[in-house]
């Protein structure tokens, strides 16, 4: 069965002459478990298509169902208590809080759990100890590289072991060596059992995922299958 | 972590913006404690004074005949020969529920006599009493013994009297011991002994002619007492002064008002310091709020991280602009040299503040955390 069905979605911004179709009726299907790569030229949609799955971007029409539950149904609090169940977020940015620590980042998503103070300090240090990040826990987000910043972004978004791993360009900031490392962290965590859908410009970085989606203007070029997918490596 | 613990990470980290809201708040709660303060302990400085003033109720003979007046004030009408009010009556005044209240009585007995060859008007009193009654008397000379006259300075001048002088009056030979400086009041024109020595000498031993009584009267309306003592003496009649206390209490109802109103605009301009802080602040944190909402907070979780820090930031101001103006009283009474005027201490003050600040302040931030929770997380996310 499919976990992540998307249904004839597309997204349209701005109205009129600065009308843009970024997302244009895209269908497909993402089994549980499955590592998930969407590539394609810059501006055709992918960041687009990734926050819609995210529950962060109404799409314009078409649905989106995740687990059976029809995501854009929802009403706003319960979207917001649906990432916050299903999903982790990797951006290319790494998007830290400044002022918050290391630690204090990975243990954001359980703020609004109904956890204790010390099983929250607990599963974040688990996170941060999982990516290699547990002797830095204290530092500030700009005392620390930004491969270091990638990897709390990673613990953040596993802390609270979400189904579902979204990742814009993860090693888009990263040099080769840090990229590999961070690949290596997210596949390990595929065969732990989550599923991942990463938006990649680098073929090297599609060739850990076991499905390539091509994005071209906003349409579903192809779905190449694994063995092709394995062949970009 | 909880949102507390962000609010509180969030505060520390701007300082600057959190030192502004507080000192915008703080100002406007210590004008408005400032002003509170120095109206009551104004009105309490009054009313202590006022008690020191002098009489405040007036005990007078029941009559319909002649309309005259005492000391400029109107007695509804006193005749030296309507039925007199009996001196041993004025014991049941003490007795009077609020008997504590009276700082002192002071039984006045009239009649005109002849003092050398010119008539007078002599009035018995006691000198004791007189004390409290009238603080304003300045004697030049003593305050006389039962032999003694005081005399009021225009009798003084029209009779040709000087101290140590001697004196005839009615035939009897007193000694002038003290010569009161000019009050403008009908005093000046009076001649005063001890009230038995005038009870004699006009011939009317356990006569009183009017009463003049001082109440403290902050804790109780004068109206009771004045109620209370008529009780007690049925045949007089009793009155209030009350023009005086009235007209100060308005002065200060008016100056009482222009200052409340003056001190909510204070707290009104403060309230925008909130506002427009928080605004900028709520902008600034956009890419933050995109991020919290992207891990699953909700609107209200947001909202809530915006009440907290302006909750904390108010219930601070309202602290330390209670104390402020506060101090800022007590500083001003120093300096103005009214230090002895005691600053009336309100819990309920302090109490009001806190509200208050925390009112404005989470008021002031309604907006702003409006605002905050209703950002797209998706378009926050990509300001940066
Ligand atoms: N909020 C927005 N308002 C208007 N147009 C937008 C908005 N976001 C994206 N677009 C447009 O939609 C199209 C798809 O953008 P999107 O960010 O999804 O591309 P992308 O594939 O992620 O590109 P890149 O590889 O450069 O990140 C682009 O033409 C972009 O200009
Ligand atoms: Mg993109």
């Amino acid at each position: 069965m499919s976990f992540i069905i998307c249904d004839t979605i597309s997204k349209t911004y701005g109205q009129g002459d600065a009308c843009v179709k970024a997302i244009d009726e895209i269908t497909f299907t993402v089994r549980s478990g499955e590592f998930v790569a969407v590539m394609g030229e810059s501006g055709s949609g992918k960041s687009t298509l990734l926050s819609i799955m995210g529950a962060m971007n109404t799409p314009t029409s078409g649905r989106y169902l995740v687990d059976d539950i029809d995501v854009y149904a929802l009403d706003g609090e319960k979207q917001a208590d649906f990432r916050r169940e299903y999903l982790g977020f990797i951006f290319q940015s790494f998007h830290l809080v400044p002022y918050l620590s290391v630690v204090e980042n990975v243990m954001l998503p359980l703020t609004t759990t109904g956890h204790s103070r010390r099983v929250k300090e607990f599963m974040a240090h688990e996170a941060l100890a999982w990516v290699g990040m547990a002797d830095k826990a204290k530092r500030l987000p700009n005392q620390i590289s930004g491969g270091e910043m990638e990897r709390t972004a990673i613990a953040r978004a596993i802390v609270n072991n979400p189904p579902v791993l979204l990742a814009d360009e993860p090693t888009g900031n990263l040099d080769t060596r840090t990229s590999k490392t961070i690949m290596t962290l997210l596949a390990r965590l595929n065969q732990q059992g989550t599923t991942i859908m990463m938006v990649t410009h680098s073929t090297a970085c599609a060739g850990y995922a076991q499905r390539v989606l091509k994005v071209r203007d906003g349409l579903l070029i192809d779905t190449p299958n694994p063995a092709e997918a394995a062949a970009c490596v | 972590m909880t949102l507390r613990d962000i609010a509180i990470k969030n505060l520390l980290r701007r300082k600057a913006k959190s030192t502004f809201i507080l000192a915008g708040l703080t100002i406007g709660i210590a004008t408005i404690v400032a002003v509170i303060c120095f109206v009551d302990s104004t009105a309490h400085d009054i009313n202590t004074k006022l008690e020191k003033y002098g009489a405040n109720i007036l005990i007078v003979p029941r009559t319909d005949s002649l309309a005259l007046s005492y000391g400029g004030m109107s007695l509804g009408g006193v005749s030296f020969d309507v039925q007199p009010i009996r001196q041993t009556e004025l014991a049941g005044i003490r007795t009077i529920k609020n008997a504590a209240n009276i700082a002192a009585i002071g039984p006045v007995v009239l009649g005109t006599v002849t003092i050398g060859a010119a008539a007078a008007s002599l009035a018995g009193v006691d000198f004791e009493a007189a004390g409290i009654l009238k603080p304003w008397w300045k004697i030049d000379g003593e305050s006389p013994g039962p032999a003694g006259v005081l005399a009021g300075a225009e009798a003084a001048r029209i009779l040709n009297l000087n101290v140590g002088q001697q004196v005839t009056i009615d035939g009897q030979a007193l000694q002038v011991s003290g010569i009161l400086a000019p009050t403008g009041s009908q005093d000046d024109h009076l001649v005063f002994t001890h009230l038995d020595t005038a009870q004699n000498l006009l011939h009317k031993p356990n006569q009183i002619s009017i009463v003049e009584v001082a109440a403290l009267c902050h804790d109780c309306p004068v109206d009771d007492m004045v109620a209370q003592i008529a009780e007690q003496l049925p045949s007089a009649k009793v009155m209030a002064i009350q023009q005086v206390v009235k007209g100060r209490m308005e002065t200060l109802a008016h100056f009482k008002k222009f200052s409340y109103a003056l001190s909510l605009v204070v707290v009104a301009i403060g309230g925008l310091v909130v506002l427009v802080t928080m605004m900028g602040s709520v902008r600034e944190r956009t890419s933050e709020i995109g991020i919290f909402r992207a891990v699953g907070f909700r609107r209200s979780h947001v909202m809530r991280i915006i009440f907290m820090e302006a909750g904390l930031i108010s219930a601070l101001a309202g602290i330390v602009g209670y104390l402020t103006g506060v101090g800022g009283v007590l500083l001003g009474l120093k300096v103005f040299g009214k230090a002895t005027a005691a600053i009336h201490m309100d819990p309920w003050l302090a109490v009001g503040a806190l509200v208050m600040a925390m009112a404005v302040g989470l008021l002031s931030s309604a907006y702003p955390a409006f605002l905050a929770a209703g950002m797209d997380p998706n378009r926050a996310l990509k300001t940066l």
